[in-house]
């Protein structure tokens, strides 16, 4: 009876429309923002913050990138990495180049940026398709990195082609400190997740469903494709950038292109595979398995009994561990940790009442 | 049946909190160790801190640090900046109550990843022969120390024994010189100081870059052997070491013309090449080998007593396990320095930072760690927190290094007016006030 809507009624258009429509998300997510901003700040300590919370956050936001461009418009991408450098860059030059730009402008001009990159590759996304797509984003991750590497302009001639993280304030407040830099990171990110779910219920959002679903009954029913795509592939760009530079200067505080390579790619593909294609909530929960699920084994690992097992071979046996679970996972769950959470949801509406 | 267990596991579970509240008593320093024991530069990372630890456990068998006994725990990194930035916040606050004295990541990515927080934790940085080269000017990174020997001053010191080799620094006028970099921010780090001292001394200079990890050279070297330079300096890490010496032989580049950087001149980097090494020179801070007392000391009371941290005993006295003691030593002597002022007891990261910036290292006390010619003098201040600046070059033979050089020294005079410069810019862009080294002495 947890989840029972009986009783609430929709009076009005708004009302029906509504991103959540039951009182019990309203409640849950009111609770829940007000658990992450307020309580957490207190309870939390700089290994939280640092090693494990933002980078969770920034993980779920490129998830979250990842997924309109591919969960939602059906164009399979390993660029991901590609377009946060690009971010990160951006923003870093933006902020040095014009002195007085607010951190939060060149935080917007960098997804800008990477939005407008990501444009460009994803022009061939008119003409090829799936797996061939692929390839055209990979280009894209080599060519970033390449071009980042090979113009030290990008990162103000530092000889080890190293950009480092510009002073962290915003209206005079200083977010240098853990906290600090995770309220930055939490309030950027959970402002761009409203944006991401209202996206995906927009027109524009159930035009990337068609297309996705197939694009030539989308075009028969006059959805353009040549502006989806392209939408598709700008606003990824942009959530991707963000993430970028939120990576290089809350999280990691510096960075360097191979920083952003295709493993990271891969990363945050996994985490949309893992958490759910076409599904808002899963970037959080793909991202919460790829990054505490690690450090929960390396930690219980640092439990052990020192000399009990030898420390690189612990680390080989972690990378068994984390495998094994990810196959038996995706054998149980195809549709990922969303689809689950879905299903517990299911079954609450029905508790204690099974019939 | 549940009972008696259970009182059991009490008692049980009660005498080892007691153990763990007598192990309380003893003074402890802690040392957080970021290191890596997997991935492509396992090599390295083995090496490193098998000597850092068997040198630890060789001052706890002597009774520690005035009474200190000496503490860590590991955290394992893979080289991957990231992880390593994990493991730092996972250790920085010490080990059961010990606190944290310095951290040694041996890679140049988590140090810089590590830097700002390193300041803000007051926890020193200790970079040895790696690092950020402008850190070396302490008033702007007062937490970071890139001991005995920077980028800068590595190159420096090479192109002036390319120098020695040509008959005088005049000479080098017309040689060409080709540097083959790992793609990463340690591998670029000398590219700016390289093509300034190509300018001075009027030799051409081309940077041929390696993407990490090197394992496939076969363009770059048929590029350098069409460009026919008289010297190859080799800034290589891991795995892209023997390969490059490899490769050099396949296109018929002779061994004793390629120069390999501080991080390509260990036993793990020329043995693997087998007979394509026989020849490659390459410089060092420290010399391999086992006779120094100290390493005696080691291999007396810790290796032969089954304690010792390498997995397979024949590295002993190799160059990255000697580096690994070398570390210890200038770890452990700072902490000795440290604790003449401060008192002899476990320090916090800020007391420890001030024995990093009055080490001094002369020969009769190296004389008395039974490490004379394994470390070179040095001394630091609040302005240079290198120290050194000084390398020998050895050359293999196929089996083992030998010793071909004396101390060669940087010119440090030429470097310091660009590590200053580079350390205001970076005072710039982040808006730090650098200290009055003047005011502290």
């Amino acid at each position: 009876m947890l989840y029972n809507e009986a009783g609430q009624f929709s009076i009005s258009y708004a009302g029906e429309r509504r991103l959540f429509r039951l009182r019990q998300d309203r409640c849950a997510l009111a609770l829940l923002l007000a658990f992450a901003f307020v309580v957490v700040p207190f309870v939390g300590n700089d290994y939280w913050f640092s090693a494990i919370l933002i980078p969770f956050l920034v993980l779920s936001l490129a998830g979250l990138g990842l997924n309109l461009l591919t969960g939602y418009a059906g164009q399979l991408s390993l660029g991901s990495a590609a377009f946060m450098a690009v971010g990160a860059f951006a923003a870093y030059n933006f902020g040095l180049r014009l002195p007085g730009l607010p951190l939060l402008a060149s935080l917007f001009l960098g997804g800008v940026t990477a939005a407008l990159v990501a444009v460009v590759f994803g022009l061939p996304s008119l003409r090829i398709k799936g797996f061939y797509l692929i390839v055209s984003t990979l280009a894209a991750q080599f060519f970033v990195s390449w071009a980042l590497t090979k113009f030290g302009w990008f990162s103000n001639d530092n000889a080890s082609g190293v950009i480092s993280a510009p002073p962290l304030t915003i209206f005079g407040a200083d977010f240098s400190s853990p906290v600090g830099r995770y309220l930055l990171t939490l309030g950027v990110v959970a402002a761009l997740f409203w944006l991401g779910k209202n996206l995906v219920r927009s027109e524009l959002g159930r035009n990337w469903m068609a297309v996705r679903d197939m694009d030539t009954a989308a075009a028969v029913i006059g959805i353009p494709l040549l502006k989806t795509k392209l939408l598709a592939f700008a606003l990824s760009g942009f959530f991707l950038g963000i993430a970028g530079s939120l990576w290089a200067f809350t999280y990691l505080g510096t960075v360097e292109p191979h920083g952003f390579d295709l493993n990271r790619s891969f990363q945050v593909l996994f985490i949309i595979i893992l958490g759910g294609l076409g599904s808002i909530l899963g970037n959080f929960l793909g991202a919460a398995f790829m990054v505490l699920f690690p450090l929960l084994l390396s930690n219980l690992a640092g439990a052990l009994p020192v000399g009990l097992i030898d420390p690189g071979q612990l680390e080989n046996l972690q990378k068994f561990i984390f495998g094994a679970l990810i196959i038996a996972f995706l054998i149980k769950e195809p549709e990922g940790l969303a689809r689950l959470w879905q299903r517990c949801r299911e079954r609450a509406r029905l508790w204690p009442l099974r019939y | 049946m549940f009972k008696p267990t259970f009182a059991r596991s009490l008692v049980l579970a009660l005498s080892l909190a007691a153990a763990a509240v007598t192990a309380q008593a003893e003074p402890e320093q802690y040392f957080p160790l970021q290191s890596y024991r997997v991935g492509p530069y396992a090599a390295g990372g083995t090496g490193f801190f098998g000597g850092f630890i068997d040198y630890m456990q060789y001052v706890n068998a002597n009774g520690g640090v005035n009474g200190v006994k000496l503490t860590w725990s590991e955290c394992e990194t893979e080289y991957v900046v990231e992880k390593g930035v994990e493991c730092y916040e996972r250790l920085k606050k010490g080990l059961n109550g010990a606190p944290a004295a310095a951290t040694n990541p041996l890679s140049v990515g988590i140090a810089y990843a590590t830097l700002d927080r390193s300041t803000a934790d007051k926890l020193p940085l200790i970079t040895i022969n790696h690092g950020r080269t402008d850190s070396t000017d302490g008033s702007v990174f007062p937490y970071a120390f890139p001991l005995q020997l920077n980028p800068y001053s590595e190159v420096s010191a090479i192109v002036n024994y390319i120098g020695k080799q040509a008959g005088g620094l005049d000479k080098l006028k017309g040689q060409k010189i080709v540097t083959l970099y790992h793609g990463s921010p340690y591998g670029k780090e000398t590219i700016p100081v390289l093509d300034l001292l190509a300018k001075k001394y009027g030799f051409t200079v081309e940077h041929v870059e390696v993407p990490h990890p090197g394992n496939e050279q076969q363009s770059q070297w048929l590029n350098i052997r069409r460009a026919k330079p008289d010297w190859v300096i080799l800034r290589g890490w891991g795995v892209m070491n023997p390969v490059a010496l490899k490769t050099a032989q396949k296109v018929g580049f002779p061994a004793n013309r390629i120069i390999g950087n501080i991080w390509s001149n260990s036993e793990d980097d020329a043995a693997p090449a087998g007979a394509a090494a026989k020849g490659f020179i390459s410089i060092t801070t420290h010399p391999s080998g086992t006779q120094f007392p100290v390493l005696q000391g080691i291999k007396k009371t810790v290796v032969d007593a089954g304690k010792g941290n390498l997995a397979d005993p024949k590295r002993f006295g190799s160059v990255y396990y000697n580096l690994g003691v070398v570390n210890g030593i200038l770890n452990v002597e700072a902490l000795r320095i440290a604790q003449d002022k401060f008192g002899k007891k476990p320090l916090t990261g800020e007391q420890v930072r001030w024995g990093f910036e009055n080490l001094k290292l002369d020969d009769a006390r190296l004389k008395s760690l039974g490490a004379l010619g394994l470390v070179q003098p040095l001394k630091l201040s609040c302005a240079d927190h290198e120290g050194g600046g000084a390398v020998r070059f050895q050359q293999w033979d196929g089996q083992k290094w030998s010793v071909i050089s004396d101390w060669v020294q940087a010119d440090r005079a030429l470097l310091r007016p660009i590590i200053e410069e580079s350390a205001r810019k970076y005072a710039k862009e982040k808006g730090i006030t650098p200290r009055d080294c003047g005011k502290e002495g």
